[in-house]
């Protein structure tokens, strides 16, 4: 076993306990910080699929911006009163069987088509990196990047919208 | 080097997971989370997909669902705390007003 395998299975058990840490926990507020560690672990894998770009994207965006949004709404609501009552046995183990059900879709689609291939540990220190990305994105995505700012424009009007008193 | 199928597989037992928690939890905000869960597990593909083939499109596509991401969960939470206005809870399973 290599380093990097031993440095993968780690942090893919850190990722997939703080996953089963957000199903289970009973409180919210755990939840969401079982959420932010999982965030930070897919960091780092994508820092060890060289894309450092996107790995600091993640930490800023999704493990800062988003959670954050997510506690202040958690804190403006109330922990306490995000309790709710018990989850029907009978949905619960349905719901367990179609996840099974899921993986096992997954897994027979993925191995089905034998993606034996193995990834490039170092391809080279342009590929990933901020200035590869811009000139990809403005290239010949640019179309696609001004849409998403109209996006982000409406989403932030309408949070506006549906929160604000009548 | 790591085969690209342990990482296909840590993503959809992610990816499965969040699937899982939509459809046992009842609370909303929970439920957002499993639906972050699951677009964070389709990334991981995204980008382990990118490296085997050496190409930054793969890259690009994560960033803009980071993005779409972001939008959605402005408006999602929005929604939620106009639910919890006029319900008092965030239970899904109490916004049965539609039921007739």
């Amino acid at each position: 076993m290599t380093a990097e395998l031993i440095l993968f299975l780690v942090l893919a058990l850190v990722a997939v306990g703080a996953a089963l840490g957000l199903l289970f926990s009973r409180n919210a507020v755990y939840a969401a910080l079982f959420l932010v560690l999982n965030f930070i672990t897919v960091a780092v894998f994508y820092l060890l699929l060289n894309a450092p770009f996107l790995a600091m994207a993640q930490v800023t965006i999704y493990a800062g911006a988003i959670m954050v949004l997510f506690l202040f709404v958690i804190m403006l609501l109330g922990a306490k009163k995000l309790k709710t009552r018990g989850e029907n046995l009978w949905q619960r183990r349905l719901a367990i069987g179609l996840g099974v059900v899921l993986l096992g879709e997954l897994g027979v689609l993925f191995f089905a088509k034998g993606w034996r291939g193995t990834l490039i540990g170092d391809i080279g220190s342009k590929f990933g990196s901020p200035e590869s990305i811009g000139i990809e994105l403005f290239n010949q995505y640019l179309l696609p990047f001004e849409i998403t700012s109209i996006l982000l424009l409406v989403g932030m009007i309408g949070a506006i919208v549906l929160t604000k008193d009548n | 080097m790591i085969p690209i199928s342990y990482y296909i597989l840590l993503s959809a037992i992610l990816f499965t997971i969040g699937a899982v928690c939509v459809l046992i939890r009842r609370n909303a905000i929970i439920i957002f989370m499993g639906i972050e869960l699951m677009l964070n597990a389709a990334n991981l593909a995204f980008v382990a997909f990118a490296n085997q083939h050496q190409s930054v499109s793969g890259q690009i596509i994560v960033f803009f669902v980071i993005a779409v991401a972001a939008a959605e969960v402005a408006v999602g939470l929005a929604l939620i705390v106009a639910i919890f206005r006029t319900k008092q809870s965030i239970d899904v399973d109490q916004l049965n007003s539609l039921k007739g």
